[in-house]
């Protein structure tokens, strides 16, 4: 019946949904920065857990859809054991799949990160997948304490 | 269902003959924004290739047609509302600048610190914020009466914020989040009798329910084009005269003024002093081209076939596991805000529109009412006048389908 959104929802993103990753709190994290959708009402805390400009440990809280959940629990595994710097060019990637930009380079490059490719055809779902990276990209950065995607 | 002409109302809607991802249109979005007939487009398209020209201005013949017709409108509002007089009904962009409108003009004459602005906690953000930047700019303050899990007006706790500084109250007929229509009779009568004026948010409740202004006794009514089968970019401020005349005006500008100088200025007459600027002429003729067509139809009819769609839709919804209605009072306009169990709205939202249904997924600018039903948002399905009892169908059908593939 939902035929033209199997692009969209595709197994894995009802799997991260149904069993988030790393859905948990990080006592005592070195980062920890909310991320909120003011469109949706999608609303998520990222923690990070480093050691010198290594992420060892990521998790989230949150409620939010099917992609934005899926999103931050890929992300979230993706993420353990790279640098801030390789978290950034992650993001790069990340941003330029989802936006449509550089799409074949960037998809081959992200590996499993590659199942929310679909939202580039639906842009009222885009923010969902990246509110995930825009969290972790202000937790890197370390600016403020909450972001958000408008 | 009752007799009513549903197959000849939908033919008059051009936008609904069409397919949305190779599916019938069904589209339940109308608590955002209504659909527009045939004769609504061609009053304005009419008006630009015949009639156009700028109104109050000019002597010459279109300028005569223009004002004609513009002034033509004003009217079918004020017959459509039962206003006592075309000098009550001000031409705004919408509900929210009606309501800005008020704050900014009344609020600031009538409003000083420690002095209160009475509202519910079924609010739509356009009936805060005005209010929230009075208080900042005046130190007034705003009281907001509780809603029950009914979504309900919590009406003794309503009666029991009036104060003797309470300086206006400003509550919605029609909750757009929820559906729940107010005690508004009840609460008009329970604020006159300490000579607090009441104004209304009538976004949602103008296309449901025919509205009398003058029986309800309320100082202002607010509503939009939009929502009425009419285009956007206008609505309809409707306040008492003696109070609109006490009003300073609201933007500065032509038409809006009778003499200027630079020493002076003397303002227009109402209805004029608040109409700053050129009005959105086409936008006005097509407003009255959309009351004289749920006029012919007749608002009452509207009313009793749209309270059977929303019975039988709220009947089949209850034959859903995990599906919760949120809003369930027990006046209440065409509006199913509903939740699925781990599924959220913007998925259902997404879900639906491959299968055609477009309904509105998010927090419907009420964020309080969210954080008051602990969801981040619903799924709304919101009715028109021209949907079916087949098209609650589909919705329901396709509700089922994404349940079962969520899983």
């Amino acid at each position: 019946m939902f035929e033209d959104l199997r692009d969209l929802y595709q197994e894995v993103i009802f799997d991260h949904n149904r069993n988030p990753r790393n859905f948990r709190v990080i006592e005592n994290a070195d980062r920890e920065v909310e991320g909120f959708n003011p469109l949706c009402g999608d609303r998520l805390t990222l923690y990070l857990k480093m050691d010198g400009n290594k992420i060892t440990d990521a998790s989230f809280q949150g409620s939010g859809c099917a992609i934005s959940t899926a999103s931050v629990s890929l992300m979230t595994e993706i993420v353990k054991g790279l640098t801030e710097d390789e978290a950034e060019t992650l993001f790069q990637k990340f941003h330029d799949m989802t936006t449509g930009k550089n799409e074949e380079v960037s998809i081959d490059a992200l590996g499993k990160l590659a199942v929310l490719a679909g939202v580039r055809e639906y842009p009222a779902r885009v923010k969902c997948a990246t509110l995930a990276w825009h969290t972790l990209d202000a937790a890197i950065k370390n600016e403020q304490s909450s972001v958000s995607t408008e | 269902m009752t007799d009513f002409p549903i197959e000849k109302i939908r033919a008059d809607f051009p936008i609904l003959q069409q397919t949305i991802r190779n599916k019938p249109l069904v589209y339940l979005d109308n608590a955002a924004t209504c659909q527009k007939p045939e004769c609504v487009i061609d009053s304005m398209s009419e008006l630009y290739r015949t009639n156009y020209a700028n109104v109050h201005r000019g002597v010459h013949t279109l300028s005569v047609r223009s004002t004609d017709l513009y002034e033509g409108a004003r009217d079918k509002v004020k017959q459509f509302i039962n206003a006592s007089s075309t000098k009550e009904i001000i031409f705004t962009k919408g509900t929210t600048e009606a309501i800005n409108l008020v704050a900014q003009t009344f609020g600031k004459a009538n409003l000083a610190e420690g002095d209160e602005v009475l509202i519910t906690a079924m609010e739509h953000h356009s009936n805060i914020v005005p209010w929230q930047m009075l208080a900042e700019q005046t130190g007034a303050v705003l009281r907001v009466a509780p809603i029950n899990q009914q979504g309900e007006l919590m009406f003794s706790e309503f009666e029991q914020l009036i104060s003797d500084k309470t300086r206006l109250v400003s509550v919605v007929h029609m909750s757009n989040a929820l559906g729940s229509v107010n005690p508004v009779q009840k609460i008009i009568d329970l604020a006159h009798a300490k000579d607090i004026p009441v104004l209304l948010d009538g976004a949602q409740a103008i296309p449901h329910m025919s509205v009398d202004v003058q029986a309800l006794d309320c100082d202002f009514y607010a509503f939009s084009g939009h929502k009425l089968y009419g285009p956007s970019g206008i609505g309809v401020l409707y306040g008492k005269q003696d109070i609109l005349n006490a009003m300073p005006p609201y933007q500065g500008g032509g038409d809006m003024i009778r003499k200027v100088t630079f020493e002076e200025t003397e303002y227009n007459t109402l209805p004029y002093k608040f109409e700053a600027g050129t009005p959105p002429i086409a936008e006005v003729v097509g407003l009255g081209a959309a009351i004289d067509y749920v006029s012919a139809i007749g608002m009452d009819k509207i009313a009793a076939y749209e309270a059977e769609l929303l019975a039988y839709a709220t009947q089949q919804a209850a034959h859903i596991d995990g599906l919760q209605i949120i809003g369930q009072a027990s006046e209440k306009g065409a509006i199913l805000s509903f939740v699925l169990d781990k599924i959220h709205p913007h998925d259902i939202g997404t879900m639906l529109d491959s299968l055609g249904i477009a309904i509105r997924a998010g927090h419907h600018c009420a964020m309080p009412v969210m954080d008051f039903f602990e969801v981040p948002a619903t799924a709304r399905a919101s009715f028109a006048m021209y949907n079916s009892k087949e098209e609650i169908d589909v919705l329901m059908e396709g509700i089922k389908s994404l349940i079962e593939v969520f899983g």
